[in-house]
């Protein structure tokens, strides 16, 4: 007699985060219904209530962590999840909100809340690998909803995820763009900046902001000179170290060397 | 069995995440609170100090299903303190852009989120079962916004092509074309949406609400127009805070968004509906009236109906939109900086965005405020589960607790937008 294979389990959970990642599986509108055939959707707050108690063999985890409670809550995700995947910049990196990281974050809660006394938040905001063990990280802010496919579909196989760790300008080379720092001058983190995005900006003729963050052993120096030849500020280039992976290395150590 | 505590620990299908508490008291609703626990990100705080030109970037992450909102009040806010007008194609081509915002956050919300409740899921992975061919138009029609928003903004989620003054790069007349054969299925789609939805069994629930939306003497509002409100509000966009607040209420931690001297009030598809039916395109009307939806409609379990016709309505103006295109000259207006405050709304999916910033001659964001729709909506929520609730207290814990969460999913609350500005709950027990 056949023996019926158990479908594999996915979960995905959310942190401090704008939901974009998380709703990217949620755009992958021609294979979702493939999707749900191929997996058990376990829990997935924003896509069903049915909730099953775990353990799941693969969560995604979209969002940082920015509350005691959080820190909590991913260590509950890690030990009832087999495989756990991160996915987007504030997970893999703390995302925008890391911001407070540079600053009193006493002072934050001021500017936006009349009571700050009600707000519970911790002093900075951290990657999911900062607190628990993370099998696999998909950069972008948002990701790439192809390569999440891939990664998931890797992850279910049991095969290593195919994801490019170069630059973008790789990226843009293939493409046949145009270099948009050196024909226009136009300030662009494609040199030092993870692949993914398929080199955006310069397609649509503006300089990339780094928002799939740091590729594998960038160059911050020579992208720095570059900038500084360009007429780029100092405070300009601290800015555009620091958006949406302002927390991740080496952008962090970049940026505050030019703040000054 | 008179005194009871509703709990929804998680609530399901609603974008970011929040909780339900509804107690009743010797037969009677006491309490009904919206929970937030959505952690704060501080966007406020840190977008000062940031270039004027990195905001649309920046405000744009407050929201992963509409992006495209948080950008268009960011910029028309910017532009009204620089005084830039942008007409013509770069004005047009703005509102392409929202029309995919609509399109694919609307078809989102009916399909995937809302549509489970009416016919009894858990979920779109359940309906999926039952009736694939659903969900595969839903898909599909999400999918034709999605795409409108891709072209015109390089990607679907926080797109990189809009700036202060206009996009970066426009597109060629060819390129929305092809657009155009897929945009008049996602039409066709949408009107059979209509017919679908306006076909669920609905509970009585008639609301005196007052509408508040914005309201341009020519067309279906996305990106301008006065805010008018259904008892008699009519002022200019830049006017906002005169005449609304936002305040703690003590039943609640939440910030709460209220007329100043009134009550609480509704922004959203209804409002916008209730306040510009005449200003729909003629199919859509003819469509309202084909399903025997009146210019107003005052049940917000019909808000499907009402998101559905706005799909409609969003692929005839995207078509039409399309068929006028032009190629303009330049991608942008130049931009001048100017020293001052700006302020702007514009038609999210959920409703009115109101955005103000203060800036300096360099440039420099000194002060930001944001008003997303869902905290202009919590008190309206919460009014709506006193008054509805009443009527439904013979039902058991467990069907009273699915009545309340899909009395909250008829908002399409958006909590990740929200939080910026909403209290953490603290349990009082």
């Amino acid at each position: 007699m056949p023996v019926k294979l158990r479908k594999p389990t996915l979960a995905v959970w959310k942190f401090a985060s704008c939901d974009g990642c998380q709703l990217s599986l949620l755009d992958c509108e021609d294979e979702l219904v493939g999707l749900i055939g191929a997996v058990d959707i376990a829990y997935f707050l924003e896509a069903s209530s049915a909730l099953q108690p775990g353990p799941y063999d693969l969560s995604l985890v979209e969002g940082s962590i920015t509350t005691a409670h959080d820190v909590t809550r991913i260590k509950e995700v890690r030990r009832r999840s087999r495989q756990l995947v991160t996915i987007g910049a504030c997970a893999t990196a703390g995302g925008i909100q890391a911001l407070r990281n540079f600053k009193d974050v006493r002072e934050f809660i001021s500017i936006v809340y009349a009571r700050p006394d009600y707000i519970e938040t911790l002093a900075t905001s951290t990657p999911i690998s900062a607190h628990v063990a993370v099998d696999f990280e998909l950069h972008g802010c948002p990701i790439n909803k192809a390569q999440l496919l891939e990664v998931v579909s890797a992850f279910l196989i049991g095969r290593n995820p195919i994801v490019p760790a170069h630059s973008v300008c790789i990226e843009c080379k293939l493409k046949g763009n145009v270099c948009v720092m050196v024909a226009h001058g136009t300030p662009c983190l494609g040199p030092v900046t993870h692949a993914g995005c398929g080199a955006l900006c310069p397609s649509y003729d503006r300089g990339c902001y780094g928002c799939f963050g740091p590729m594998e052993s960038p160059n911050m120096t020579a992208l720095s000179h570059e900038l500084s030849e360009l007429g780029v500020g100092e405070r300009d280039i601290v800015r555009l170290y620091r958006t949406f992976n302002a927390a991740a290395e080496p952008f962090s150590t970049e940026s505050a060397k030019h703040d000054r | 069995m008179t005194d009871r505590t509703i709990r929804v620990e998680n609530l399901a299908r609603v974008e970011g995440e929040g909780a339900l508490r509804v107690t009743i008291r010797d037969g009677v609703v006491k309490t009904a609170e919206l929970k937030i626990f959505e952690p704060p990100r501080f966007f406020e705080a840190f977008l000062r100090g940031r270039a004027y030109r990195e905001v649309p970037d920046i405000t744009a992450r407050i929201c992963g299903i509409c992006p495209v909102a948080y950008q268009m009040s960011s910029i028309h806010a910017m532009e009204a303190l620089f005084g830039i007008s942008v007409d013509g194609p770069l004005r047009d081509l703005r509102r392409l852009i929202y029309c995919g915002e609509w399109i694919e956050s609307h078809a989102l919300h009916i399909y995937l989120l809302h549509a489970p409740d009416f016919l009894g899921y858990d979920g779109a992975t359940d309906m999926a079962r039952d009736h694939p061919q659903i969900l595969e138009r839903g898909l599909q029609l999400k999918k034709a916004g999605n795409e409108l928003i891709a072209l015109l903004g390089g990607r679907e989620v926080h797109p990189i092509n809009v700036r202060v003054g206009g996009f970066y790069k426009v597109p060629r007349r060819r390129d929305l074309a092809t657009l155009a054969e897929r945009l008049k299925h996602a039409r066709d789609a949408a009107l059979e949406t209509v017919y679908w939805a306006a076909g669920f069994d609905f509970p009585d629930c008639d609301r005196d609400y007052e509408f508040v939306a914005l309201s341009p003497p020519d067309e279906y509002p996305f990106n301008e127009g006065r805010i008018k409100s259904s008892k008699g509000i009519d002022i200019a966009a830049r006017d906002f805070e005169e005449h609304f607040e936002e305040v703690h209420v003590a039943h609640s931690t939440a910030l709460h968004a209220r007329i100043r001297g009134g009550g609480a009030y509704l922004a959203g598809p209804l409002a916008r509906y209730a306040l510009n039916f005449e200003r729909l395109s003629p199919l859509a009307r003819e469509a309202a009236q084909e399903v025997g939806l009146g210019p107003i409609c005052h049940n917000p379990y019909q808000s499907i109906i009402v998101r559905s016709l706005e799909v409609f309505y969003a692929c005839d103006e995207a078509l039409r939109l399309i068929e006028n295109y032009e190629e303009p000259d330049k991608p942008a207006v130049e931009v001048t900086v100017r020293a001052g405050i700006g302020q702007a709304c514009t038609e999210a999916p959920r409703g009115l965005l109101y955005h103000r910033y203060e800036i300096d001659a360099d440039g420099t964001i000194l002060d930001a405020r944001i008003v997303p729709p869902t905290s202009q909506n919590q008190p309206s929520i919460e009014e709506d589960l006193k008054i509805c609730i009443n009527g439904w207290l013979d039902l058991s814990d467990d069907l009273l607790r699915r009545k309340c969460e899909q009395m909250v999913r008829n908002y399409d609350p958006c909590i990740s937008c929200a939080t910026h500005f909403l209290k953490l709950e603290i349990d009082r027990g």
